[in-house]
């Protein structure tokens, strides 16, 4: 019987066919700690009495929600996630060098047809690279760092197919957005989605991981795509059969199939306070807003720091708001220092803070306070995710956010 | 009788012929600037201890958010927004993400001859350009809003005749440092610090700015330069005329003399927790560190920067060592882009921030934790500044800075 | 814990983990100092109100957003028994079950059930609110024998023969 893209990742790993609903434990490829979580991993870690870890350099420890230090009791956390690493002979440790799901998959730690798991719930974004990857609690990671396996259960399939092109101002935020909103929140929960359609297909494997990212915002396990020569390239390999093969098959069984046609796709907004809430943002033009941020793990890549200095040159930000970029990381940075990127936003009268979480993780980075509304690119618009319960968040595309910028308020990108 | 630069300043403000040290005067001010460390206190005090609130000019006043950019708590934003609405509900010039306020005071407003007050104590760097700057507090700028007047005490004036020229790899830096060791933290208490002689010409408007800047860590009212070519092309260069041009005069009076060779200045720097507390830095030298800071209204210029980036130009920053790299405004940010300064530190590793006031504020981005420890280029090094009270702070040059980010421990360029 | 009572608090659709803890107090050093900004973005009074033996009964999607654990450790640590919704993300059902914390699916009693009224939990059956039975289903056996360790850690030790 025919296989979805999940099933054949799962039983290359596991050396036997498998179907939704089985449980079973997988051998890990890579797993992935920040700095928030590690002194937790590492105190779990030692209670379980583990001595060492099951595979040092499979482990990677990123600094990135922390960076730089917000709070007095921050470093503590890189502290302990030093001497870890060093106990461990860990050498995988990245202490100012982006966000951690940019790196897993631009430092070459995720490969296709990998199994892979990380302390943060947008770990689903290695799908991009057609690799199945989820995010955990520190208590199960400690167990992985130990063991080397996780039970999983076999997750049933929904098929996303968009085909066609999609309009010049509309990106891939726009479809995952809309998808979120017509899935809704808990739509894909214990699922996985698998991506395909000639929209897809042209797709940069940047735009992939936007959507990828957000997959968990509809409640999924995971999210993949087919590995294909954009991924060879991006990951700087040949692919090999089995990671040619990662493509669900016409007789696999899907859970569902939801099908777009992109050029019927309009950029969108996800309203406060749920990502769910999902509206044209032709609907909203007029709102009034205080600050535009763009970046993070969702946005925060060369193709969308571009497409914001495409809207921004030779503008300025209004007046009295304020605009916030986050490079994902320090590649990102300094190619958008190479291209002119940077110096265009700057010029424009953006703030370019240093690669990292940012404001997106509510800790720092462009914090709020009542009655503020801001638009950002980033995965979640949760109540107080971005200062207090009375801040608005509107989730954009990085074309949606920088018209924004620029008109301070909410505009459709040109 | 002679006047001092600062008298005559102080004079044309109060629009009197002359004066001295000990006299009270009404002045008229020529330009007010106020921080997001303090605007909110003075915006309630305006909304609420006020009869009939009004500004005497509000093209004299400057706001500008730059201690905690972007915020990093609610608390923050919303001080952070009743400044901004303010400033917007009365048309006052707002600066937001733009830089450290003295350097964008000093790029695009600060005229020789004027009086500024700011709400912040290295106001004194306007010196730097010929005027008189200095810090007060909310009350006394609430007073300057409203009136568009203050009273001054005349300070008495310090002279410190500057001879020589900075050896190689020793900057303005080592010699406020010097300076301040010298005179001690209450040394020029209430007194202006006024830097003279042909060492002084020597010395570029960063230099200037790196020395009037920390006049206030001696204790003093203000530090300032006379208003030499330097001044006037850096004026022009940023499309300004000075207000008025003054000399102090031969005859002026100074309570006190110094003579400083500049071409004798070593690198130095200043231990916990007291910014007079000053040695050679070879006697500093191996003591670890986790954090660097080059940045500040101190030594954030481009200057600086390319002092670091040559040192650490192929380089790596110590795994040991968050290096902050933090331009001192906007303009320095694009210039050191364009110069490559931005890379060079990105590839070797460094976390360059936004222009703020980062770790040398100590509240906001950057902040060291429990018994760490930091090497500076910010103003001060007292106990707690730059983040945990149990943390110490040294100050150093940019090239010490950045030679201690590289080797993990405070160490000279020529060590790496 | 074949069969228990307690007090519900009521709380609404998709409460994320940012309300449950948000992100500016999670690197406080320990779940104890966190527990006091449980759910504070929604009901900033709630963690002070909230006794041992409570129980929360949600809508749809419960614990959705981040991995972060202490979401169903601050649960614990502020005293709830088990929390009752119609549906869970799923880090956070893994998280939950890894931390000994119970949350029960039972898509009705949502509907009908009032804050500040108390619930009796028959496990593996159903639950019991006036007078009426809402059925509940029996954990797979997988994660059974986690909780039946006592969490995973404990699992983990035993697995290194420690206990």
């Amino acid at each position: 019987m025919g296989e979805t893209v999940i099933e054949k990742i799962i039983r290359n790993n596991v050396g036997h066919a498998v179907k939704p609903g089985d449980i079973v434990t997988v051998n890990v490829d890579r797993v992935m700690i920040h700095d928030i979580f590690i002194p937790f991993v590492a105190e779990k870690f030692e209670e379980m009495g583990f001595q060492k870890l099951w595979d040092p350099d499979k482990v990677v420890l990123i600094y990135d929600h922390l960076v730089p230090a917000s709070q007095l009791d921050d470093t503590r956390h890189f502290h302990t996630g030093d001497a870890f690493a060093e106990k461990y002979g860990m050498k995988n440790v990245h202490r100012s060098d982006g966000i951690c799901h940019q790196l897993m998959t631009e430092a070459g730690y995720v490969k296709p047809g990998n199994i892979v798991f990380g302390t943060d719930s947008h770990t689903t974004t290695y799908g991009c690279v057609g690799a199945f990857s989820s995010g955990i609690g520190y208590t199960e990671m400690a167990s992985i760092l130990g063991t080397g396996t996780m039970w999983i259960k076999v997750p049933e399939t929904i098929k996303v197919v968009i085909d066609g092109e999609l309009p010049e101002n509309v990106m891939s935020k726009d479809v995952i957005l809309r998808l979120i909103g017509d899935l809704g929140a808990d739509g894909a929960t214990y699922r996985a989605l698998e991506f395909t359609g000639s929209a897809v297909k042209n797709m940069s494997v940047a735009s992939r991981m936007t959507i990828a990212n957000m997959a968990i915002e509809a409640g999924a396990k995971c999210a993949l795509f087919t590995p294909d020569e954009k991924t060879a390239e991006y990951c700087e390999i040949e692919l090999n059969d089995f990671q040619k093969s990662l493509v669900g098959d016409e007789d696999a069984t899907y859970l569902k199939t939801v099908t777009y046609r992109a050029e019927n796709l309009v950029p969108v907004l996800a309203c406060p306070s749920q990502v769910d809430k999902i509206r044209d943002v032709s609907a909203l033009e007029g709102t009034e807003i205080d600050q535009v941020f763009i970046g993070s793990c969702t946005n925060g890549r060369l193709e969308d720091l571009a497409a914001a200095a495409e809207v921004l040159k030779g503008k300025k930000v209004a007046d009295y708001v304020k605009l916030i970029v986050t490079p994902a990381s320090r590649k990102i940075y300094r190619q958008a220092i190479e291209l002119g990127i940077l110096d265009t936003l700057a010029e424009a009268g953006a703030m370019i803070t240093h690669p990292g979480c940012g404001l997106c993780c509510g800790r720092a980075g462009g914090i709020l306070t009542d009655g503020e509304r801001v638009v950002a690119t980033n995965n979640r618009n949760f109540l107080g995710r971005m200062g207090t319960s009375k801040v608005e968040i509107y989730l954009a595309s990085p074309k949606t956010a920088a018209a924004c910028a620029v008109a301070g308020k909410i505009v459709s990108p040109k | 009788m002679g006047m001092t630069i600062a008298e005559k300043i102080i004079a044309a403000a109060a629009g009197v012929e002359s004066v001295k040290p000990g006299d009270i005067h009404t002045v008229q001010l020529d330009r007010l600037m106020s921080n997001d460390g303090t605007t909110h206190l003075t915006v309630d005090m305006y909304n609420n201890k006020l009869k009939n609130p009004h500004i005497a000019d509000t093209k004299k006043l400057v706001f500008i958010v730059d201690h905690n950019v972007p915020s990093d708590c609610p608390k923050t934003a919303a001080s952070q927004k009743k400044m901004r609405d303010f400033a917007k509900a009365n048309n006052i010039d707002f600066w937001e993400g733009k830089g450290v306020c003295h350097q964008v005071m000093i790029e695009n407003y600060v005229r020789p001859g004027e009086l500024i007050f700011g709400a912040d104590s290295h106001t004194c760097s306007y010196g730097a350009l010929g005027a008189f700057g200095t810090g007060v507090g909310c009350t006394d700028f609430l007073y300057g809003m409203v009136t568009g007047t203050s009273w001054v005490l005349v300070p008495e004036s310090v002279k410190f005749n500057l001879t020589g020229e900075l050896p190689e790899g020793v900057t303005a830096r080592d010699l406020i440092l010097t300076i301040i060791g010298e005179v001690g933290a209450n040394g020029c208490n209430y007194q202006v610090m006024e830097f003279t002689g042909e060492g002084a010409k020597t010395l570029s408007i960063s230099d200037r700015m790196t020395l009037c800047n920390m006049a206030v860590e001696a204790g003093a009212k203000t530090g300032i330069f006379e208003a030499d070519e330097k001044a006037m092309k850096y004026l022009k260069e940023h499309g300004r005329e000075p207000k008025a041009v003054f000399h102090s005069d031969q005859d002026a009076k100074y309570v006190r003399e110094y003579r400083f060779d500049l071409s004798k200045v070593r690198p130095v720097v200043a231990r916990p927790d007291f910014v007079d507390n000053v040695v050679p830095a070879e006697e500093t030298c191996g003591i670890e560190i986790n954090e660097a800071f080059l940045g500040s209204c101190n030594n954030g210029r481009i200057e600086d920067l390319r002092v670091g980036a040559e040192i650490i130009k192929g380089k790596k920053v110590s795994d040991k060592v968050r290096f902050l790299v933090v331009p001192a405004s906007q303009t320095i940010y694009r210039q050191a882009l364009k110069e490559g300064l931005i890379d060079i530190f990105m590839e070797a590793g460094a976390i360059v921030m936004n222009p703020n006031c980062s770790v040398c504020w100590g509240s906001c981005q950057g902040v060291i934790g429990e018994n760490e420890v930091l090497i500076s280029t910010g103003t001060r090094n007292f106990k707690g500044r730059a983040g945990h009270p149990s943390s110490k702070v040294y100050l150093g040059s940019a090239a010490t800075v950045t030679a201690s980010a590289i080797a993990g421990k405070i160490a000279l360029p020529s060590e790496i | 814990m074949e069969k228990f009572t307690g007090k519900v608090w009521v709380l609404g659709d998709d409460i994320d983990t940012d309300i449950i803890i948000p992100t500016e107090y999670l690197a406080l050093k320990t779940i104890d100092d966190m527990k006091q900004y449980g759910f504070s973005p929604l009901r900033p009074e709630l963690a002070g109100q909230i006794q041992k033996g409570d129980i929360i009964v949600a809508g749809k999607n419960f614990g959705c957003g981040s991995s972060r654990e202490q979401a169903p450790e601050i649960i614990k640590a502020l005293g709830i028994q088990c929390v009752i919704a119609k549906s869970f993300a799923r880090i956070f059902f893994r998280n939950s079950i890894n931390n000994g914390l119970l949350l029960i699916e039972q898509p009705d009693l949502h509907e009908d059930v009032k804050e500040g009224d108390s619930v009796t939990v028959v496990m593996n059956e159903h639950v019991d609110y006036n007078d009426k039975q809402y059925p509940i289903a029996s954990l797979p056996e997988n994660l059974m024998s986690i909780i039946q360790a006592g969490g995973l850690v404990k699992a983990m030790r035993k697995l290194n023969g420690l206990d």
